[in-house]
């Protein structure tokens, strides 16, 4: 077990080395810093020195470790289009993308399991086939055109629900919420469907297509010859046994979720990461645009650190295998 | 069903291919009575659900190809836009026209021309990123496979990598960069070729990995071996000998890839980094049409989005009956 933590650090560690390197490069050749920094009338000679100020002519080598060094401390400059601190921009933005994703994947968890498990228990039945139009539908629509068509019903014709913005927000210390006003809970409905419902509908397929596969094997069927309860049967030991690729895709899906933000953000004009790494592309802003790669790999690299070692303590074959074949 | 009965007629009446003259008409028409034959054919045939989807595709492709001749309207031809006309719904509202179909936008475009030039732009960047990703993805898969050691680890580690990112990211950070770099980034020609090439370069993983399984197994067979043992340069063996017997799976990702690049288009330019608006894919459509949404003037976004939604879904219909129709487990 220990020696599988350090070898998957070890692994995450150099991706975000490599992410690091990419968002390096990206900060320092992809347009010039200087000339983002300054108007049109400095000299030739000021521009000079705040190159040597800000350390550019530095070997790249000693930049990319001074990059790291302030990388690890939340620290990526100004950004360019808002003249301010990166960090302070992502820690204001950060809550609402976290918010929005959270109850997104609460929502496909909730709503996609048990969808997933009663249409693999009636295979056959009317709403099973109801269930998988609809899962293609959600499979095969962008998630932008689900959000357009949710604006459209629901804040156009119907005006139940507002169509951007978060609603009134909470401060909680450094934290501001809108799951605690209605405005914001109201806010929160449309863009949180808009960013669940792909990963709904692909946690609700998962779950009918291992269902269907676990159903069928020998355990199943002596489990009810033995006379246990359906309940039981189909919770107790088939549901048990699907869980270990739901957890992976689940694990997976919480980072395209946060990916995903960024289209879902920019249909309902929701003010988090996303959107800002949108106007970021928009702007050349470089500073946003390799701070926000530098924490999404760092999100992804958490996840599926923490999905790997869930293996481990759902799936006990694991760990005995560990034992013996060294970490395979 | 009628399509059941014409496949069963065929279905019946088996001919012995081998006692057929090799004169050419003769052999197509022995080609297409193996086709005909084919389990692929067979379950083709009994999906109805597929064969919708065929069709539907059929039209979308054919329609976006021929859409300079069956569209009522040229809509990039300034001279013939009117902006009297612009604002007009659909013909069968009260204010509607019967010159124009499914309406107009703020501009007198009619909304149907724009939807067949539309499609024509993202199937064009469709297949093209489909085309790339699969170029790139089999050759760095083979060459992963075949030569192993070092340069596998390389490309695999680079592939795993960005794997753990969704493609869509990738596609627009490759996009936002390369917009950067080139500085008249914002003309047609030139954002069509960036985009192909940011949506191809963030797809390109599942090819090289399906690939690299299949030529580890080629590489120990015999054919390889012998290959090898005469002489062939390994870049011909890879080419000639290794890429046809491991083409089979590739085309089957490519199908449900071409679906997903597609989506990716879209929503690279709904997202205003795509193809721009002088001449529109249909997700630059949505976007300018969305602007209009709240005025009331639902057909300029909700047409192209239906288009757009039922492309998609007939390509993922015709990508996951093809993938079941060539799994020999589900057989």
């Amino acid at each position: 077990m220990l020696a599988f933590i350090i070898r998957r650090l070890a692994q995450s560690l150099f991706v975000m080395f490599f992410v690091a390197m990419v968002a390096f490069l990206m900060f320092n050749y992809v347009g010039d810093p200087v000339h983002q920094m300054v108007g049109i009338d400095t000299s030739f000679e000021e521009r000079e020195a705040l190159r040597e100020h800000l350390g550019l002519n530095d070997p790249a080598l000693v930049q990319f470790m001074r990059f790291i060094g302030h990388a690890m401390q939340g620290e990526f400059g100004l950004s360019y289009q808002h003249k301010r601190p990166v960090a302070d921009l992502f820690r204001e933005r950060l809550p609402a993308t976290l918010e929005l994703s959270f109850v997104a994947a609460l929502l496909a968890l909730v709503v996609g399991v048990p969808m997933g498990v009663y249409t693999g228990l009636n295979r056959n039945g009317f709403i099973s086939k109801l269930f998988m139009t609809f899962s293609l539908i959600g499979i095969s629509l962008p998630t932008f055109l689900i959000g357009i068509l949710l604006i459209f019903i629901f804040a156009v014709i119907l005006g139940w629900l507002p169509s951007f913005g978060r609603g009134e927000v909470v401060t909680v210390g450094v934290w501001t919420t809108g799951l605690l006003t209605q405005s914001g809970l109201k806010a929160l409905i449309m863009p949180s469907v808009t960013l669940g419902l792909f990963q709904l509908t692909l946690i609700m397929r998962l779950v009918r297509s291992e269902m269907l596969e676990v159903l069928r094997t020998d355990y199943i069927k002596f489990a009810r010859a033995r006379g246990l309860s359906n309940r039981a049967v189909n919770f107790g030991h088939a549901l048990k046994n699907t869980l270990v690729p739901v957890i992976t895709i689940t694990g997976l899906q919480i980072g395209s979720i946060i990916a995903f933000a960024i289209i879902t953000e920019t249909v309902f004009q929701w003010p988090g990461m996303g959107l800002m790494f949108l106007q970021a592309i928009h702007n050349v802003d470089i500073p946003i645009m390799s701070a926000y790669l530098l924490l999404v790999a760092f999100f992804f690299v958490v996840i599926n650190l923490i999905v790997d070692m869930l293996y481990y303590v759902v799936d006990p074959r694991l760990r005995i295998d560990l034992g013996k074949a060294n970490g395979h | 069903m009628w399509w059941i009965r014409a496949c069963g007629s065929i279905w019946e009446k088996p001919m012995d291919t081998e006692k057929l003259s090799p004169r050419k008409g003769w052999r197509i028409a022995a080609t297409m009575r193996r086709l005909a034959d084919s389990d692929i054919f067979y379950s083709f045939c009994h999906s109805p659900v597929t064969v919708i989807a065929a069709l539907v595709t059929l039209l979308i492709f054919t329609s976006a190809l021929t859409a300079s001749w069956i569209a009522p309207q040229n809509p990039f031809d300034l001279a013939s836009l009117d902006l009297m006309d612009s604002h007009i719904p659909p013909a069968w509202e009260d204010e509607g026209d019967k010159r124009y179909l499914l309406g107009t936008d703020d501009q007198g475009r009619d909304i149907l021309s724009t939807i067949l030039y539309g499609s024509r732009i993202s199937l064009m960047v469709g297949f093209l990123s489909v085309i790339f990703s699969m170029v790139l993805g089999v050759s760095l898969g083979i060459i992963s496979g075949y030569a192993g050691g070092l340069i596998d680890v390389f490309i695999m580690r680079i592939a795993e990598i960005q794997i753990s990112f969704p493609a869509i990211l990738i596609a627009l950070l490759v996009d936002g960069v390369l917009r950067t770099l080139l500085p008249d980034a914002h003309s047609a020609q030139l954002a069509i070729i960036v985009l192909v090439f940011s949506i191809g370069v963030s797809g390109w993983v599942q090819y090289a990995r399906t690939v690299r399984s299949s030529a580890m197994v080629e590489k120990n067979k015999e054919y390889v071996q012998a290959a090898r043992v005469i002489g062939i340069h390994p870049v011909l063996i890879m080419t000639r000998h290794i890429l046809p017997n491991v083409m089979g799976p590739v085309l089957v990702i490519a199908t449900i890839h071409l679906a997903v690049a597609i989506i990716t288009e879209a929503t690279l330019s709904f997202l205003g980094v795509g193809v721009p608006p002088t001449q529109p894919s249909l997700g630059t459509l949505i976007r300018i049409g969305n602007d209009f949404l709240f005025s009331g003037e639902w057909w300029i976004t909700i047409f192209p989005s239906a288009a757009l939604a039922i492309l998609v879904l007939a390509v993922n219909l015709l990508g996951d009956w093809l993938r079941d129709a060539l799994n020999p487990k589900l057989r």
